[in-house]
């Protein structure tokens, strides 16, 4: 079997919170045939920057459905998303609210935990 | 989820946290493969047949009490999953079950295709919601548990979208957080198992038993690079159809290591994985360090039958199973050992309870495929009920003071200010590097202690000094701070006793001690002693003669 090359994709990531003017961060990641967006992501806060806020949990099966995010301009689950060389924009979902960075708030209401908050003080 | 159903039904309220969306995270939702219980309906099959190749995986060490519940409640707890609408594979009026390695009849069931884990979890979101006394909070991780005179009644834990602390009063608490698998470089896990409720479980005065038995998966997915499916999905592949293992000359090699495998797939996973390390080992490895796994002779018709929409998904994956082998090799999937409960599924510590992979026991030093969803519906149901009904009969406890001296310590806690570079990601990531190169499948003393010193310096001199960002909105960097807080701890705990394990038994391989030892025929129970594991030999518990047979 021939091995997967390496290969170079620019991560065009947006940022901020709710209250910032979005902004557009690029990063460059290398990758071999076969990653995912979700790969990417992952690799930049270890290798980049750790603030960047992302949801997955099963980090490659697309069983939790968590991961999702606009892909040029797609919806689209990041860790079935396959990186093709070249400048890959990621941005959150644009029909739910922004929480961070790629985060948008995709947690059903009644499972929210401000509703439970006990203040400490 | 289990639990949670099972404890309301007991007519108590319940709080379900999930680090993770409910339902969503763990390792039930990447379980593509199959859930074993003895329902006979292939072939003729009983309980006590199902806890014979139960206790003989084992290796003797079974916990035979805990064995006992998990196959005789198996198939009652198969049915009620059917009865709330989880579709299992039905040929006519049977469920279809298939034989898997160390099983002696058919008797593991499954969702086509390759869905059971994620099948199984939607009936049980579905099954959760539907019942009024159960609260479900999302993305809370719960970091640390509050105690008051020897009994748990409370929780703290970090909602990540807001990167508050919270607290939660709870007269009996169940940690069904799963296992520890996030701690090695190569895992089929998702992430959330870095092995939190093991720490909770230590930290709150609780024990831990057999933490050395990590089971690592023989043919965990390497190459080429496979997304929307689940690393360890090979496994169903051999059942079906087969499947040859062979290095990396392309030739068979499992029968050198004392079993029978050509493509009929019978030898058990630590055997398996044992020789394809051995393999590699001898340079005999494929280029991502693993073995080939071959379907080349299976004909395109009978893999597009036995897997249909799967082999599509393969092709968009570049993987023609007719045309190339891919890669495979061992990866940390299961962790036997772990809290160390009795058959009421209750810790030493009071109003503590475990289920699911986060108790440890049931299945000693090496787990049956098949084992582990049916124990997650029979622990998880059987731990809501106990702690359903001891919450039942508590009058209300609960004190805000001592949840708010909990929370101070906590919100203590996260390194502020840190003039390092490093985050607590990267220091995961060199703790997952540790632990598979020095307490991986195979282990020595020397390396092991290696271990043991690095793990000690980074939980001491480096955990307190890292890079945390400042955003309060899911704050990704706050949330790996706790995990790894954890994470150190429990990979403690599987070194600690690791090397204090003078043999080689089931999962557990050292190669400075490749035989059985009559004398460590024992499990061992790790505590923390004034901050320190201390690591203490019991007797199995075996079950009251003749159980088995009347059951």
């Amino acid at each position: 079997m021939v091995e997967g090359s390496i290969n170079k994709a620019v991560l065009r990531v947006r940022r901020g919170g709710p209250a910032d003017t979005p902004r557009f961060e690029d990063f460059e990641v290398p990758f071999e045939d076969g990653m995912s967006v979700l790969d990417a992501l992952r690799w930049i806060r270890i290798h980049r920057d750790s603030s960047l806020a992302i949801r997955y949990s099963c980090i490659n099966a697309n069983a939790c459905k968590t991961c999702m995010a606009l892909v040029d301009g797609q919806v689209e689950y990041t860790c079935i998303a396959k990186l093709l060389p070249g400048i890959v924009t990621v941005e959150p979902l644009p029909k739910r609210r922004l929480i961070r960075d790629l985060v948008t708030d995709v947690v059903p209401d009644e499972e929210k935990a401000l509703l439970a908050r006990q203040q400490p003080d | 989820m289990y639990a949670a159903i099972s404890a309301a039904r007991q007519g108590v309220s319940v709080l379900l946290l999930d680090k993770s969306l409910v339902g969503r995270g763990g390792a039930t939702i990447m379980a593509q493969m199959t859930v074993a219980a003895a329902l006979g309906q292939e072939e003729p099959d009983d309980c006590a047949t199902h806890l014979r190749d139960t206790l003989e995986a084992g290796r003797e060490l079974c916990n035979e009490e805990l064995a006992e519940l998990l196959c005789y409640d198996g198939p009652a707890r198969i049915l009620e999953m059917e009865g709330w609408g989880t579709r299992w594979a039905r040929a006519g009026d049977r469920i279809r079950q298939e034989i898997a390695p160390g099983h002696s009849r058919k008797r593991c069931c499954y969702v086509d295709f390759l869905n059971t884990g994620p099948a199984v979890a939607a009936t049980l979101r579905r099954k959760v919601s539907e019942v009024a006394a159960i609260r479900r909070l999302s993305n809370i991780a719960v970091v640390d548990l509050i105690i008051e005179d020897g009994r748990a009644v409370g929780a703290i834990g970090l909602s990540l979208a807001e990167g508050e602390l919270v607290t939660c009063h709870a007269k009996a608490i169940i940690l069904a957080a799963g296992g520890l698998t996030k701690l090695y470089e190569r895992n089929s896990a998702s992430s959330n198992m870095g092995g939190e409720a093991y720490a909770l479980a230590l930290w709150a005065g609780a024990e831990l038993i057999d933490m050395e038995f990590v089971q690592f998966f023989p043919i965990g997915h390497l190459a080429p690079r496979l997304v929307g499916m689940d690393p360890i999905m090979w496994d169903p592949f051999r059942y079906k159809l087969g499947g040859k293992l062979l290095n990396g000359s392309f030739a068979e090699f499992v029968d050198r290591y004392g079993a029978v495998d050509f493509g009929k797939y019978t030898v058990t996973r630590d055997i398996a994985a044992y020789a394809i390390l051995k393999e590699v080992e001898a340079g005999r490895g494929t280029p991502h360090g693993g073995a080939y796994l071959d379907f080349r002779h299976v004909p395109e018709a009978q893999l597009r039958a036995a897997f249909g929409p799967v082999i599509d998904r393969l092709l968009s994956n570049g993987i023609n199973l007719t045309k190339t082998p891919v890669e495979v090799g061992p990866t940390a999937h299961y962790q036997m050992g772990g809290i160390r409960v009795n058959t009421r599924m209750e810790t030493c510590i009071k109003g503590l309870y475990a289920a699911g992979e986060a108790v440890g026991g049931a299945n000693g030093a090496n787990r049956l495929s098949g084992n582990a969803i049916t124990e997650a519906f029979v622990f998880g149901a059987r731990a809501g009920a106990c702690a359903g009904a001891e919450a039942k009969t508590l009058s209300r406890n609960r004190d805000d003071k001592l949840a708010a001296v909990a929370l101070d310590r906590i919100q203590s806690m996260p390194p502020r200010g840190s003039k390092r570079e490093t985050a607590p990601v990267i220091l995961q990531a060199e703790l997952q590097k540790l632990m598979w190169e020095k307490a991986g499948p195979f282990r020595t003393g020397e390396k092991l202690s290696e271990a043991l010193r690095r793990i000690r310096d980074m939980r001491e001199q480096e955990l307190t000094d890292l890079k945390i960002a400042s955003d309060r909105a899911f704050n990704l960097d706050l949330q790996d701070w706790f995990e790894l807080r954890a994470m150190l701890t429990t990979a403690e705990a599987v070194v600690t006793s690791a090397l204090a394990r003078t043999e080689s038994r089931g999962a557990h391989q050292r190669e400075d001690y490749p035989n059985l030892d009559p004398l460590h025929l024992k499990n061992q129970v790790l505590k923390l002693e004034e901050g320190a594991l201390k690591s203490t030999w019991i007797d199995p518990v075996r079950r009251a003669a003749g159980l088995a047979e009347n059951g």
